[in-house]
């Protein structure tokens, strides 16, 4: 293991004047089938530990899988979204190891006959399209989860005991991998970034899979090297496991280009291994060594019969195929009428579903946008999380929209509206009611208000009738403070003027 | 003892079936039979590892209440049975002849221990098998040693050794055995025992603790070809939770036993193996086990069988392949024991880590055989070497196949000997794995094919037991029980008695 403190970093816009990354990704989409891949146990996420489990996926001596058929229609929808050649002849196999997360002592997964093979998926970034090549989609189940207790880290390092939870021992799992991708220069993250966030828009299109990376459910392993400009050869790659969000598949590629370009430039050589991804840091380190590596042993699985997926109903599932996110950015681009950079932002941000429900439930598209775009954007960030994660609906941002855009409530009010709707006060209009925040109409409070502002401000209201009519923008202020932003701007003006200025 | 106990255990299913259902015993009666007789005469033989006592007559009593209350009773209500320790019974302790499942006790059971307890059998107890079903004496056990009842000296076959010596020794009525490369047609060879091999996939494994999985199949053990037919109905059929379970009705084997009983095989094609102790191919074989063959083919030629000779050339590469192909799976299938979930567990004393307890464990759990099959396996797997050995051995699984269908074209079964001696003495092969193998030589062929095949008493050698070996094509298992049951009526009736009335010290019954 090495201290992540001491790698040295080269920099980013540096490395590039002498480097080239190769990026390649490695996608594990947790299936959202109601039972197991070869069990009939269910695959609730969060339920108490080890109460989804049986004698097949605990590996009982004696027990035998029996694979999931509609984990194999995903997994083949999967590989018709991303337009791979389906295979008429599949098989599983065994993959041996031994660790306490795998019950049978190998994992059963997919070697050299996978369900789909050669797609693509082409990305977008600053308008230039990238293609990423699909070697494989293959399927197999999950691992256990092992809980390390006492210590600090949770790894297994200091660690008083360790605990296993089968629960998610057997749920079906997609992986996807793609062929390396050269090319994307200085876009490698930002490429990376895009495929992982296009692919989670197509599984997610397809019902598949929740696609939920902090819970799992979407897994990345981002492969990188680095070869001097020009070379023919590619350099050594380090697999880097742990990516567990979308920001961080970006900063685990820059982060590895910066540090193997410190380890070319030393005139050193770049181990393959396996590195971890620290969300903390946005570092990796290294974990154990491909060199010295498990000899997996794959052979057919002789339990289960191989998959001779008819033609006809490969066929049929890719008419039934749903809309997917290419084709649905175009068509929205269009209907909204927003310029091709404006969609890929919104893509980008993982707010498209968002402003499409919003437009759905009632907003007009630039309101929805707006909002999704804008402070709410603003808070996921700050909070760290997505914006699908905030607690707030696209219905209740349509809602929030129509009571701006009725005059109930203007943008500053909106802003407080939102922050009680995200603390789950409730929805919008009930905020408004409950909280009193609805901009007053020219009601004896809101006179009171400006006639006490006039008064306080004898020598703003001296400049005024001297001609300074803007100074009037003080009092507006002033008034907007006593009623708490509830007061309608316009209205406090024309109401001043009236008053100060007679007219 | 009385001599009526004596009786009910040396009968045949079939007649404490007409005992039960008419009344004459209550299934209290045959359970208690056959304990005390386990009690007894148990210590001598070692069939059992587990016995269940109180469990067995608690089952009985339940199946005698039920007939009182005038419940409708299967054939089978009240009719004991023994399970090779490898088939999975829930609450009852179920080792695989391995100290590295000692006290374990299944949470499940398998499909064919629900069909059984279903069928109303009671279950006597878990039988000696060699450990996770490698080997053909029995000797592998990491428990105890089984006795061949016909010479207590000797092995009562393997890997279902147990299960073969408590049928042999009236410790049980019939018993279920596992067949990989031969366990259930060698012991019942050497202990004249019926043992039949099922088509592979058409009885499921669900809860038979794995040896290689392409090649395990379970069936029965039993005193009369009938009987056998009528365990295999009970026991076999489709099992949606064996995915390598053949969805297709079996055919009617207990008429088929009846039909071959009638004695007329007029139509019935033979082919007789050269390559299983043929012109050229006796190597190994003793005299008196290829003249009762001999015999055998001729009083089935007698009932109107027309016999031929076939060759199967690729059936001498059986033995290598078989040698890679079940240690391979093996190895990946043993892979669970590692202490983790359940079983033994060595040197979790906090001084050692995760991988060095999954070590002392796996250590201290196998027994050598198990380890050379695991070293075998894992070599032949690994990478660089795939191609050169596992793959070959499927090719060779290949050509033997199509050897079978090729003859299949000619003949409609096809016959060998079982087994190539008698019952070897104990301790005779131990120290030499490769003439321990070749006990299997006979037997392979229709594993690696998954075809059905059958072992029937053909006579005696020196006082032991020789069985004759019929080999059928896949989901005719029909044609086993015919013909075998054409020879053992024929057999029967010329020397006026069962052959395992034979059996020094039996009463006949």
């Amino acid at each position: 293991m090495t201290s992540t403190m001491g790698d040295r970093l080269v920099d980013y816009d540096e490395l590039l004047t002498r480097y080239e990354p190769v990026i390649g990704l490695e996608t594990h989409v947790e299936l959202g089938t109601a039972s197991k891949m070869f069990c009939g146990c269910a695959t609730t996420f969060g339920a108490e530990p080890n109460t989804q489990t049986c004698p097949v996926c605990l590996g009982m001596p004696g027990s035998l899988p029996v694979a999931n058929a509609a984990a194999i229609e995903a997994t083949i929808r999967i590989g018709l979204a991303l337009g791979c050649r389906i295979a008429n002849w599949s098989r599983f196999a065994r993959k041996n190891y031994f660790y306490p997360d795998i019950p049978k002592g190998f994992q059963t997964s997919q070697y050299d006959e996978p369900l789909c093979t050669a797609g693509h998926l082409d990305v977008e970034v600053d308008g230039q399209t990238y293609r990423v090549e699909i070697e494989r989609v293959h399927l197999e189940e999950d691992t256990g989860k092992n809980l390390h207790v006492g210590g600090a880290t949770g790894r297994i390092h200091g660690a008083d005991h360790s605990l296993i939870d089968f629960n998610r021992a057997g749920i079906p799992l997609v992986e996807i991998v793609t062929r390396p991708v050269p090319g994307a220069g200085a876009k490698a993250p930002e490429v990376a970034r895009a495929y992982v966030t296009e692919l989670r828009e197509i599984v997610q299109a397809l019902g598949a899979s929740d696609v939920r990376m902090e819970q799992g459910s979407l897994r990345c392993d981002v492969n990188i090297s680095l070869n001097p400009a020009g070379a023919l050869e590619w350099g050594t790659r380090t697999e880097t496991k742990n990516v567990n969000s979308l920001r961080s598949v970006e900063r685990a590629v820059r982060f590895e280009m910066r540090r193997q370009a410190a380890v070319l430039d030393d005139g050193g050589r770049v181990r393959q291994e396996t590195r971890h991804f620290h969300e903390d840091t946005g570092s990796t380190s290294s974990g154990r060594s491909k060199e010295e590596a498990t000899d997996y042993r794959y052979f057919p699985e002789p339990d289960l019969v191989p998959l001779a997926p008819d033609a006809d109903w490969i066929e049929s599932l890719r008419v039934a195929l749903p809309e997917l996110p290419a084709a649905r950015r175009v068509r929205l681009q269009q209907e909204w009428g927003i310029s091709a950079t404006e969609m890929t932002w919104l893509a980008n941000a993982g707010a498209l579903g968002l402003v499409e429900e919003t437009v759905a439930a009632g907003a007009a598209p630039g309101d929805a946008r707006k909002w999704w775009l804008g402070d709410l954007a603003r808070r996921a960030n700050d909070a760290g999380v997505e914006l699908a994660e905030l607690a707030v609906t696209p219905a209740q941002v349509a809602e929030l929209v129509g009571l701006v855009n009725d005059g109930t409530i203007n943008d500053g009010l909106a802003r407080q509206v939102l922050d009680r709707v995200l603390a789950g006060e409730g929805d919008p209009a009930a905020v408004v009611e409950a909280q009193g925040l609805a901009v007053m109409g020219e009601s004896d409070e809101l006179v009171a208000a400006v006639e006490a502002a006039i008064a306080g401000a004898p020598d703003v209201i001296a400049k005024v009738k001297a001609g300074k009519v803007a100074a009037l923008g003080a009092l507006v202020g002033a008034v907007m403070k006593t009623t708490r932003g509830k007061a309608d701007a316009p209205t406090v003006k024309r109401m001043l003027e009236e008053r100060v200025l007679g007219s | 003892m009385t001599s009526t106990r004596t009786d009910l255990t040396s009968a045949d299913v079939a007649e404490l079936s007409r005992l039960l259902s008419t009344g004459e015993v209550s299934a209290v009666e045959v359970t208690r039979a056959h304990l005390d007789r386990i009690a007894a005469q148990d210590g001598r033989l070692g069939a059992y590892l587990h016995v269940e006592d109180d469990a067995a007559i608690a089952a009985a009593t339940a199946v005698d209440e039920a007939r009182a209350a005038g419940d409708e009773l299967g054939p089978l209500a009240g009719v004991p049975v023994a399970l090779k320790d490898l088939v999975v019974t829930e609450g009852v302790p179920t080792t695989s002849g391995s100290k590295i499942l000692e006290g374990w006790l299944p949470p499940y059971s398998a499909t064919i221990a629900t069909r059984l307890a279903e069928a109303g059998t009671v279950l006597l107890g878990k039988t000696n098998m060699d450990e996770f079903a490698m080997g053909s004496s029995t000797e592998n056990s990491a428990y105890q040693v089984t006795r061949n009842p016909w010479d207590t000296d000797r092995i009562p076959g393997g890997s279902s050794g147990g299960s073969s010596a408590a049928v042999a020794g009236d410790l049980a009525p019939w018993s279920i055995g596992t067949d990989t490369g031969g366990s259930i047609r060698q012991p019942a060879a050497v202990t004249g025992l019926v043992g039949h091999k099922p088509t592979y996939g058409s009885v499921s494994r669900y809860g038979l603790i794995a040896f290689s999985s392409s090649l395990d199949q379970a069936g029965p053990m039993a005193r009369t070809v009938l009987d056998a037919a009528v365990m295999h109905e009970v026991i076999g059929g489709h099992d949606p939770r064996d995915s390598t379970s053949i969805d297709s009705p079996l055919a009617g084997l207990a008429d088929a036993a009846r039909s071959g009983a009638a004695g007329d095989l007029r139509g019935v094609r033979i082919g007789v193996v050269r390559e299983l102790g043929g012109e050229g191919h006796t190597e190994g074989y003793e005299p008196g086990v290829l003249a009762r063959t001999r015999e055998a083919i001729e009083v089935l030629a007698g009932l109107g069988a027309e016999v031929t000779e076939v060759s199967c050339p690729s059936f001498d590469l059986a033995l290598p392949a078989y040698y890679l192909i079940a240690p391979s799976e093996a190895s990946s299938n043993l892979a669970r024991y590692e202490g983790v979930r359940f079983g033994l567990r060595v040197g979790d004393d906090g001084s050692h880590d995760l991988d060095e307890v999954m070590a002392l464990t796996r250590e201290a759990g196998f027994g050598p055989e198990v380890k050379r099959r695991i070293i075998l396996g894992t070599y032949a797997l690994s990478s660089g070497y795939y191609e050169a050995y596992y793959g070959q051995a499927q090719k060779v699984r290949t050509l033997i196949t199509r050897d079978f269908t090729s003859a299949f074209a000619d003949v409609d079964v096809l016959v060998s000997p079982t087994t190539p001696t008698v019952a070897f003495p104990i301790g005779a092969r131990v120290e030499d794995p490769i003439a321990m193998y070749a006990a299997d030589l006979c037997t392979l062929p229709a594993s690696l094919a998954g075809l059905p095949a059958i072992s029937v008493p053909s006579g005696l050698s020196d006082g032991l037991p020789v069985g004759l070996q019929v080999m059928a094509p896949a989901l005719a298992d029909d044609r086993c029980y015919r013909v075998a049951a054409a020879l053992e009526a024929a057999q029967d009736a010329a020397r006026g008695h069962r052959l395992l009335d034979e059996l020094p010290g039996r009463a006949a019954a």
